[in-house]
């Protein structure tokens, strides 16, 4: 029961905060470190540009993807040199997330199912940051239930082997930056809705690929819609067997869950020091004992998400793999991210209802306010990660499916008649 | 870094887990429930004899002088099983302010008499309904001399041995208040039982009308101290509390395994199945944060007051919160009598008062992060 490194760990740990010190993008840390929620904070310059020059420096010297095998650009370091790199980058680490989908999730699959010759053209530039990657999963009409998608695959007429694609996917992240998209599709709608999936990657660049942006609830557009008409994909770019995407779509989600360590924003060291700073008639908002209470549930909320991470990489550096039990991150995170947000409004009274430069801590509140209702949406819903806990940790049975046995295409569309 | 237990403690673990599920199943919760005894004799001695009760004191005063890690196996396990035992009473409290506090002599009269089960101690402090604040403590000792009435008293009707919150000066203040040694068997000590929400563990008042009483530490400093063990008693209270949640989960979702209704498993509806994730979700978040004040109590760390209420207001949720939808899940046979659940459901309850309520603990929680916030950077 400690917190120490090993003389390895500290070794390792030293060698990686000089390597930042002498080598990250100083000029960027203040407007990194003032980040207005959900955005890297790079203003300065463009984003895009700040966070692919630092992401070629770090894989230059191996600190990109560090626990991939060097061979595909990786670092080969343990999962635990690669935590210890996450708690020394700091600031820095958010120009990384243009990359998240890439190498959390895109990544992980090709390796697990890709040719050699795949893998070795591939990954290195997801590593580097030259080759963008993104994850078109979600449809419309398929979000929780993911296996209802609809987007077709259809060999093409023309003898060639290639497949014809046809349909439409949905809050894909960076689909407009992208050179490389994950796709799954169905290729058989008359086997039950797991059984007819296969898994393709393509170029973003393909003749009859439409991408349009979506404007979020926030006023954002990170999201976009992307349309299928009539796109080729030759049949060398089939990860898994035909009718085996689910199976690829797994390796794809279980990977999200090894990205642990890494820390949920909770909103609660923002809204401390607001308490801090905020008054109550005249006196500091802190010393309010309604005040307390709220600050003390979300400060063990936010403490026992840090330690259950701490745990998490005690039991990674024991050689344990981590498992569904890590749902409870994000699960956790993102409705104390929506209450905090709302009780620093409380406080602010009516002023709390101004956005940006006008509002108090420049509208980052507001930001997290609007913001936070899609993080207990995606990479899966609240009910959805309960589900997975309570099926997954706890054993209780599944939900009861009417869906699961008869032909895809007989399975209704319609909650009612108009 | 490694936040767990080492295999030697695990091992610990296992072997209490085993002694508790032979020595405490839930026939013996009850009998203390039902019956008149004041706690299960043979269990505590059980205990003693497996060492684990001095696991933290000193080999010269009788102890295994192991840490208190093993302790917050020891509070786990007795916590998962109900144990209806005077440990912390004894332990993490006497024993701990004999250890804070106590002078040589003290130490040896009454340490190897605690750890060997041979006697039982206990910590007096309250008077009166609301917080416990300085300005409510009201007994006074003169002349060596303690006089007035403490209620509720953890074990206080078993007990050979209280340490007793007492004024030695007028006024409200916290520097008014020492800390006394008060042989329970002394002529001028009352003692009556009193009804409370967990029988499973018994309360009484305590009269004390001109006791003999030595003074333990310094005059004055008793609410210092107070303060000082309570952080260290709180963390083995979580960890009691979480061995207590964990169990009331287990409860629940085996419940929800075997109980068909509708013609399917109950634990088959999201109703259910969302109010179990969301137990296990309280109860790991609490495990984490008891981990913490683990490593802060054995490490004699600067941020045990800071890890101390963390633990402690996770795992007040966690055990309450557990408990409760346990019964829920349970249905209507969740509320009779002859299930276990309003066991659980009664230790929650009274361990969330124990030793200070949630409220209160939210409360010095803030106020310690702002202390810490303040500070110079920790490491």
């Amino acid at each position: 029961m400690n917190f120490d490194d090993t003389p390895e760990e500290a070794a390792f740990r030293a060698k990686v905060r000089a390597w930042i010190d002498a080598n990250a993008p100083k000029h960027l840390e203040t407007e990194l470190r003032r980040a207005a929620f959900a955005s890297s904070g790079v203003v300065s310059e463009d984003p895009v540009v700040a966070s692919k020059a630092w992401q070629k420096k770090k894989a230059a010297a191996g600190y990109a993807c560090l626990n991939w095998p060097k061979e595909y650009g990786g670092g080969g370091f343990s999962p635990i040199e690669r935590v210890i790199w996450s708690q020394e980058e700091g600031p820095y680490a958010s120009l990384s997330s243009l990359f998240g989908i890439g190498h959390g999730m895109c990544g992980p699959t090709v390796m697990t199912w890709a040719s050699e010759e795949q893998k070795r053209r591939l990954l290195p530039p997801l590593v580097s940051g030259e080759e963008v990657w993104c994850q078109l999963f979600s449809e419309p009409a398929s979000g929780s239930d993911l296996a209802g998608l609809r987007t077709r695959a259809e060999k093409a007429a023309d003898g060639s082997g290639d497949w014809i694609i046809n349909g439409q996917k949905i809050w894909t992240s960076g689909a407009h930056r992208s050179d490389w998209g994950l796709l799954i599709t169905r290729t058989d709608p008359d086997l039950p809705k797991h059984k007819g999936l296969t898994m393709f990657f393509l170029s973003m660049k393909s003749p009859g690929i439409e991408i349009r942006p979506i404007k979020q609830a926030n006023g954002d557009a990170n999201f976009n819609e992307v349309y299928f008409t009539d796109v080729r994909i030759p049949d060398a770019q089939r990860l898994g067997a035909v009718n085996q995407g689910w199976e690829v779509s797994l390796t794809t989600l279980m990977n999200e869950r090894l990205s642990i360590g890494s820390g949920m924003p909770t909103g609660f060291p923002e809204l401390f020091n607001f308490c801090l700073e905020a008054e109550i008639d005249g006196r500091p908002a802190i010393e309010d004992s309604r005040v307390r209470s709220r600050l003390a549930t979300y400060a063990v909320r936010a403490s026992g998400l840090k330690y259950t991470g701490m745990r998490a990489i005690t039991a990674l550096s024991k050689g344990q793999i981590p498992g569904p039990e890590n749902s409870i991150g994000k699960l956790v995170a993102g409705s104390t991210m929506q209450e905090t947000a709302m009780f620093a409004l409380e406080l602010q009274g009516e002023a709390g209802m101004l956005t940006g430069a006008a509002a108090e801590f420049a509208g980052r509140f507001q930001a997290m306010l609007l913001r936070s209702p899609a993080t207990r949406i995606e990479g899966g819903s609240d009910e959805i990660l309960r589900n997975i806990i309570a099926e997954r940790v706890l054993g209780l049975p599944g939900d009861i499916r009417v869906d699961k046995s008869v032909p895809f295409r007989d399975i209704p569309t319609r909650g009612r008649a108009d | 870094m490694n936040l767990d237990f080492s295999d030697d403690q695990k091992l610990l673990k296992d072997q209490l887990r085993r002694f508790l599920a032979d020595r405490c199943p839930p026939a013996t919760v009850r009998a203390v429930l039902e019956g008149p005894a004041p706690f299960d004799r043979p269990l505590y001695q059980g205990l003693a004899e497996l060492g684990v009760l001095g696991a933290a004191v000193p080999e010269a005063y009788g102890g295994l002088g192991l840490g208190r890690l093993e302790l917050c196996i020891l509070a786990e396990e007795l916590g998962r099983a109900l144990a209806p035992v005077p440990v912390s009473s004894s332990i993490y409290l006497a024993a701990e302010f004999l250890l804070a506090a106590g002078s040589e002599a003290q130490k040896s009269a009454w340490l190897p008499k605690l750890v060997s089960a041979e006697a039982v101690g206990t910590f007096a402090l309250a008077e009166r309904a609301g917080r416990v604040t300085p300005k409510a403590i009201q007994c006074r000792v003169e002349g060596g001399r303690l006089r007035g009435v403490k209620v509720p008293v953890a074990d206080g009707e078993a007990a050979d041995l209280a340490v007793v919150a007492a004024r030695t000066e007028p006024g409200d203040g916290a520097g008014g208040v020492s800390l006394f040694l008060v042989d329970l068997g002394s002529s001028g000590v009352k003692r009556e039982a009193v009804d409370n929400i967990d029988p499973s563990r018994k309360q009484a008042k305590i009269t004390f009308d001109g006791v003999a009483a030595e003074p333990l530490g310094a005059a004055g400093e008793g609410w210092e101290i107070v303060r000082k063990v309570i952080d260290r008693a709180a963390v083995l209270m979580a960890f009691e509390q979480v061995g207590g949640a964990d169990r009331a989960l287990e409860m629940g979702r085996d419940y929800a395994l075997d109980r068909m209704a509708f013609g399917r498993q109950i634990g088959s509806f999201q109703g259910i199945k969302h109010m179990l994730a969301d137990m296990y979700v309280s109860a790991t978040l609490a495990r984490s944060n008891a981990y913490y004040g683990a490593w802060a109590l054995a490490a004699e760390a600067a941020e045990l007051p800071v890890a101390a209420a963390t633990a402690r207001v996770s795992a007040t949720q966690a055990f309450q919160h557990c408990a409760k939808n346990n019964i829920q899940v349970h249905g209507g046979m969740g509320f009779t009598w002859a299930f276990d659940c309003h066991l659980y459901y009664r230790r929650s309850n009274a361990l969330a008062l124990a030793l200070g309520s949630l409220s209160e603990w939210e409360d010095r929680l803030v106020e310690q992060l702002r202390r810490q916030n303040a500070a110079p950077a920790a490491a």
